[in-house]
C-alpha cells in the first residue's frame, strides 16, 4: 500500500517545527509501524536528506521507549498496544496519517519526534521505591502475600512509563503514571512501611515537574498501552487523604 | 599465554566464603574518595550502581535510552532461577551448579557457577524485599514454574514480565541512590572508548547522543554491564540499539575477548515475513512448560494445523528426547527445528516454522487458566502475527537470542585490565557454551548486587583514589581518536545505507556462522566479512551532523564495530574444532546429529587478544578443570 504521512520535523528543543509531507510506498501489511518509518528514512537517507529522529528500542512493547502520537491519539488507535507493536494491517491503501510527538508542558522537543522525559524519572527518585539495603532481607517467603494482592500490584507494576497517559491528557497530567507505583507498593507489606511519605513526596514532585492537575477525564486510561486503571489514581487519592490526616495536616 | 581465573581453592562449596573472608575491605570514610563508572543500567548495571552507591561510593551510571528503566533487560518474560526448593521436588545448591554446568556443555568455570548458585536465592529475597510482585499461590507462597534443561521448577515469575518487574526493582533501587546524591545518572549517553592509564582502568570516553559533545569521565575502575552482542546477526531478539561497541572498544585498548563464537539461538520466536524485518519477537521457553512442538510428518503438507490428524503429526522433541521432551535444552531444541525445516516439514512462508501447539493444554486445564500463565504473550502473538494461538498452534522459528561468549574476566569480575571489571552479559563467565533458560537474570543480579561491591573492594583497597584526572594527556587522545573516526564516517558519503551493510554482514553470519558451521562456512565467512567491511568504508552513507542527536551516526559507529568483531567470531568459531552446546561444527556430530566434544584439545576458554587493525589476534587459553561435575557426554534422552 502507498500512504501520505505528515510527520512532525522540529530540528531542536529551541527551534519552530512543522508538520511535512512524505510517501511512504509498497508498505505491506505485515511490516510494524515503526518497520513502515525505517523504510521511509531509507529513502530519506537515500536522497541525502535527514531522516525522521523517533526513540524506541526494544520494539516489543515493553521498555516504553517509542512515543509517537498518530492521527492525534498516542500510540495510535488499537488499544493496549505501544507504536512499536502496531501493524500496518491497521491502515489502508490511500491512507493519510499524522505523526506527532508527545506533547506536554513537562515532555520538551528534543528533536523531531523525540521528547525529554527525564521529569519521569525525577518523580521515582522522588520516592517510588522501597528503601531496602542490599543483603540482610527475609526470605522472600517470610511474608506470605495474599495471591490477589500480588496479582492487584502486578496491574499496576505493568506500567512502562512511556508517558502516554500524559500525551493524552489535556491538562498533562503524569497522575496515571504516579498512581501505578504508589498502588504497586502500597499493595505489598513491603511497601506500606513507606506508604504515607511516598505519596506526598511525588504528588509534590509531579507538580515541581511541571506535569498538570487531574481533571478526572480519563483520556490517560484509554491512551495507556498496558491498560494501567484509573482506579489506580483513586487509591493514591485515598492514600494521600490518610497521609494528611495521619500528620494532621491539612489536605 | 596460560590464563589464570583466580578461583580460591579449597573445597567447591567453601571457596566463595572463604575467598570474602580474605579480600581486602575499603573504610567507611574512604569509600566516598572512590569514584566508579558503571556503564549500562541493565539488570547488571542498575543492580551494581544501587549497591556501590549504597555503600558509598561515589558512582557514574550511563546508558544509551532516556532511562536507566529501558536497558532490555526489560524484555526477559519467562522468569529468574534460584534453588529454593520450595516446591520440595529435589532441587539443592548443588542440583542448580550441576545442571549448569551441565547445560553449559562442560566450557564453564566451575568455581563461578557454584557461587552463582550459592547466591541465587539471596536474589529473590532481595527482589522480594524491593516489591518485585512475583506469582504467588493461594496461600501467598511464591510460585514455581518449570525451564528448559532443568528437571525441577526452581523458575520465579512475574506474569510473562518478569524482567520487567526485577529491572524496575533495580532501578528503584537505583533512584534511591540517585536522589541520595550517590550515584549520578548518564542517559542517552553512549561510551565509545576505554582510557587506560599505566595499564589500569582509569575512565571512558562518552559521546552525549543529545548534543553530540564527546567528553571524558575518569574514575577509579570502571564497571561493564553493557549487555550482549546478538545483533551481530542484524535480526535477533535483542533491542535495537544492542551492540558490541564498548566490549569491543574495550578489547582494543587491551581486554581479552572470550569465545565469542558461544551465541545461543532460542528456539521459539516469531518467524520472519521478510525484508522490512528490522527485529524479531522472542515467545518466551516457559511457553514450553504446555506447548507441545511439532511439525507435519509430510513434506510440505499445506493443510492447516488443525486439519493435520494426530498420526501425521510428528513431535519430534518428545520423540528424539524422551526424557526431557519439550524441556530440552534450547542448542538442542533450535537445531531439531531447524532440521525438520530442512528436510522440508516447516510450516508457514518459506517453511522456516515448526508449531507449538496449546490444543491438549487447553483441554486439560482451561483457557483460562492458560490466559492466566501466558496471556501476555497469546496478546504478542497476535498483534504481531494477527493469528489466535488459543484456536490454532503458535509458528516459530529459531533466532539468534544471547551471547554466552563476552569480556574475559577472573573469579572477581576483572578482565584482563586491572580495574575493568565486566558484568552480566557482557562477560563470558557463568553460561559455557549455552545457557539455560532463567539463568541470565540470576547472573546479573548476582554480578551486581552480591559479587562486585565485594571484589571491587579488594582492588580499590589497593589503589590510591583519584590517581588521575580528566585532563591527563590518555583522555586527550582519547577524544581526538574518537572526534576522528566520528568524522571520517561523516565524511565517507557513499551510496548505501547503514541498514543495508548490517543486513548483509547479518546474512553471512547467520547463513555461515549461525546454528551450524563447518570449516568450509566458516572460511567463506572470514573472507566475506572483510570485503564488507572494505565496502563499507568506502561506501556507506551517514547523513547528518557530528554535533546533533544523529541516530544514524550512532548505528553507523555500531555497525562499523561488528563489522570487525563479527570476524572475530568467526575466527573463533572455526579455531574451536570440536562441537559443544549451541557451537556445533558439523565435522563433530554423533550419527544421530548430536554435538561431539573434544575434551582432549577443547577443554579451555579462548581468549583472544587485539593485536592491531589489521594483525590476527592472539589466542590465550584458560584450562578448565572439572573436580565436582564428571565431565561427560550430556544426555537429555
Ligand atoms: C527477549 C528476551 C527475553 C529474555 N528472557 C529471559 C528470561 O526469561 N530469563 C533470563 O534469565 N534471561 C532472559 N533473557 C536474557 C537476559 O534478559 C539478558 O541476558 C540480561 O537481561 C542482560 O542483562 P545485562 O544487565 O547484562 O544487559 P542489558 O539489560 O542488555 O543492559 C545493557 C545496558 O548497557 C547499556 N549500554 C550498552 N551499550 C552501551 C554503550 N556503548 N554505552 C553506554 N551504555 C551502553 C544499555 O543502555 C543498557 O543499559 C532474555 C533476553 C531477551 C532479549
Ligand atoms: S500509566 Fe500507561 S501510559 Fe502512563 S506511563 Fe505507564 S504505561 Fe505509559
Ligand atoms: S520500542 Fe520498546 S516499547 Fe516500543
Amino acid at each position: 500500500m502507498d500512504l501520505t504521512l505528515y510527520v512532525w520535523r522540529q530540528s531542536g528543543p529551541a527551534s519552530a517545527g512543522r508538520l511535512e509531507e512524505y510517501r511512504a510506498k509498497d508498505i505491506t501489511s505485515d511490516m510494524s509501524f515503526l518497520e513502515m518509518l525505517d523504510v521511509v528514512n531509507a529513502e530519506l537517507v537515500r536522497a541525502g536528506r535527514e531522516p525522521i529522529a523517533f526513540d524506541h528500542d526494544c520494539r516489543e512493547g515493553i521498555c516504553g521507549m517509542c512515543s509517537q502520537v498518530i492521527n492525534g491519539v498516542p500510540h495510535g488507535s488499537r488499544e493496549k498496544t505501544t507504536v512499536c507493536q502496531l501493524h500496518m494491517r491497521r491502515f489502508r491503501d490511500g491512507d493519510t496519517i499524522y505523526i506527532e510527538p508527545w506533547r506536554a508542558k513537562a515532555f520538551p522537543v528534543i528533536k523531531d519526534l523525540i521528547v525529554d522525559r527525564s521529569s519521569l524519572d525525577r518523580i521515582m527518585q522522588s520516592g517510588g521505591y522501597v528503601s531496602a539495603h542490599t543483603g540482610g532481607v527475609p526470605d522472600g517467603n517470610a511474608i506470605l502475600i495474599p495471591r490477589d494482592d500480588a496479582e492487584t500490584a502486578m496491574d499496576a507494576a505493568e506500567c512502562i512509563g512511556c508517558g502516554a497517559c500524559v500525551a493524552a491528557c489535556p491538562n498533562g497530567s503524569a497522575m496515571l503514571f504516579a498512581a501505578a507505583k504508589v498502588a504497586h507498593l502500597a499493595k505489598l507489606p513491603q511497601g506500606r512501611a513507606e506508604a504515607a511519605r511516598r505519596v506526598c513526596v511525588m504528588t509534590e514532585a509531579m507538580l515541581k515537574e511541571g506535569f498538570g492537575n487531574c481533571g478526572n477525564h480519563y483520556e490517560c486510561q484509554a491512551a495507556c498501552p498496558k491498560g494501567i486503571k484509573v482506579k489506580f489514581i483513586a487509591q493514591l487519592n485515598r492514600e494521600y487523604i490518610k497521609a494528611h490526616l495521619k500528620d494532621g495536616r491539612d489536605t | 599465554m596460560i590464563l589464570d581465573g583466580k578461583c580460591p581453592s579449597g573445597p567447591i562449596a567453601g571457596k566463595w566464603e572463604k575467598h570474602r573472608h580474605e579480600m581486602k575491605l575499603v573504610s567507611p570514610a574512604n569509600k566516598r574518595k572512590y569514584r566508579i563508572i558503571v556503564v549500562g543500567t541493565g539488570l547488571a548495571g542498575s543492580s551494581a550502581a544501587a549497591t556501590l552507591g549504597e555503600l558509598g561510593y561515589n558512582v557514574e551510571a550511563f546508558c544509551y535510552q532516556d532511562s536507566a528503566r529501558r536497558a532490555h533487560s526489560i524484555a526477559a518474560q519467562g522468569g529468574i532461577n534460584a534453588a529454593r526448593n520450595y516446591p520440595n521436588d529435589g532441587d539443592s545448591v548443588y542440583r542448580l551448579f550441576h545442571d549448569t554446568v551441565k547445560g553449559g556443555d562442560f566450557r564453564s568455570r566451575e568455581a563461578n557457577v557454584y557461587r552463582l548458585a550459592e547466591v541465587s536465592g539471596n536474589i529473590i529475597d532481595q527482589c522480594v524485599a524491593q516489591g518485585v510482585p512475583f506469582a504467588r499461590d493461594y496461600a501467598g507462597y511464591l510460585d514455581n514454574r518449570s525451564f528448559g534443561g532443568a528437571l525441577v521448577s526452581r523458575t520465579f515469575y512475574a506474569r510473562g514480565q518478569t524482567g520487567q518487574q526485577l529491572l524496575l526493582g533495580a532501578y528503584s533501587a537505583l533512584s534511591r541512590q540517585a536522589r541520595a546524591g550517590n550515584v549520578r545518572l548518564y542517559p542517552r549517553t553512549e561510551m565509545l572508548d576505554l582510557v587506560v592509564i599505566g595499564g589500569e582502568a582509569k575512565g571512558i570516553t562518552v559521546r552525549d547522543m543529545v548534543t553530540g559533545k564527546i567528553r571524558c569521565h575518569a574514575a577509579d575502575a570502571v564497571c561493564l554491564c553493557t549487555g550482549g552482542y546478538t545483533n551481530v546477526f542484524y535480526l535477533s531478539t535483542n533491542a535495537m540499539g544492542g551492540n558490541v561497541t564498548a566490549a569491543y572498544r574495550a578489547y582494543k585498548r587491551g581486554a581479552f575477548f572470550a569465545n565469542p563464537c558461544y551465541t545461543q539461538i532460542h528456539p521459539t520466536c516469531i518467524p520472519a515475513t521478510g525484508d522490512h524485518q528490522a527485529k524479531l519477537t522472542l515467545m518466551s521457553e516457559s511457553l514450553r512448560n504446555d506447548g507441545r512442538v511439532w511439525a507435519p510428518k509430510i513434506r510440505g503438507d499445506r493443510r492447516p494445523p488443525q486439519e493435520i490428524p494426530e498420526e501425521e503429526r510428528d513431535y519430534y522433541l518428545e520423540r528424539k528426547y524422551p526424557s526431557f521432551g519439550n524441556l530440552a535444552p534450547r542448542d538442542i531444541s533450535s537445531r531439531a527445528a531447524k532440521e525438520v525445516c530442512d528436510d522440508g516439514h516447516g510450516v508457514g512462508p518459506g517453511g522456516r516454522g515448526v508449531y507449538l501447539d496449546f490444543a491438549g493444554a487447553i483441554e486439560r486445564l482451561g483457557e483460562d487458566t492458560i490466559r492466566q500463565r501466558y496471556g501476555n504473550l497469546f496478546e504478542m502473538y497476535e498483534r504481531i502475527t494477527d493469528e489466535n494461538a488459543y484456536k490454532q498452534p503458535m509458528r516459530i522459528y529459531p533466532a539468534p537470542h544471547y551471547a554466552m561468549g563476552g569480556l574475559w574476566v577472573d573469579y572477581n569480575l576483572q578482565s584482563s585490565i586491572p580495574g575493568l571489571f565486566v558484568l552480566g552479559e557482557a562477560n563470558f563467565s557463568d553460561h559455557g557454551a549455552n545457557r539455560l533458560g532463567a539463568s541470565a537474570l540470576m547472573q546479573g543480579l548476582a554480578d551486581g548486587y552480591f559479587i562486585i561491591p565485594c571484589t571491587i573492594a579488594h582492588y580499590l583497597a589497593q589503589t590510591r583514589p583519584d590517581a588521575v584526572s580528566a585532563g591527563h594527556p590518555e583522555f586527550v587522545r582519547s577524544v581526538e581518536e574518537t572526534e576522528t573516526s566520528i568524522k571520517r564516517l561523516l565524511s565517507i558519503n557513499g551510496r548505501k545505507t547503514v541498514n543495508e551493510f548490517h543486513r548483509e554482514l547479518g546474512s553471512i553470519m547467520w547463513e555461515h556462522v549461525g546454528m551450524t558451521r563447518s570449516r568450509e562456512s566458516l572460511e567463506n565467512a572470514l573472507r566475506r566479512i572483510p570485503e564488507l567491511r572494505a565496502e563499507f568504508r568506502e561506501n556507506v552513507r551517514v547523513p547528518g551532523r557530528e554535533e546533533d542527536l544523529n541516530q544514524e551516526l550512532e548505528k553507523a559507529g555500531r555497525v562499523a564495530d561488528f563489522l570487525e568483531f563479527a570476524e572475530l567470531l568467526a575466527r573463533d568459531a572455526l579455531y574451536r574444532d570440536e562441537s559443544c552446546g549451541s557451537h556445533f561444527r558439523v565435522e563433530h556430530q554423533t550419527e544421530d546429529g548430536e554435538a561431539v566434544r573434544d575434551d582432549a584439545n577443547f577443554c579451555h576458554v579462548a581468549a583472544w587478544q587485539f593485536r592491531g587493525a589489521d594483525k590476527e589476534p592472539e589466542l590465550h587459553t584458560e584450562p578448565l578443570a572439572f573436580e565436582n561435575v564428571r565431565l561427560a557426554v550430556r544426555s537429555y534422552k
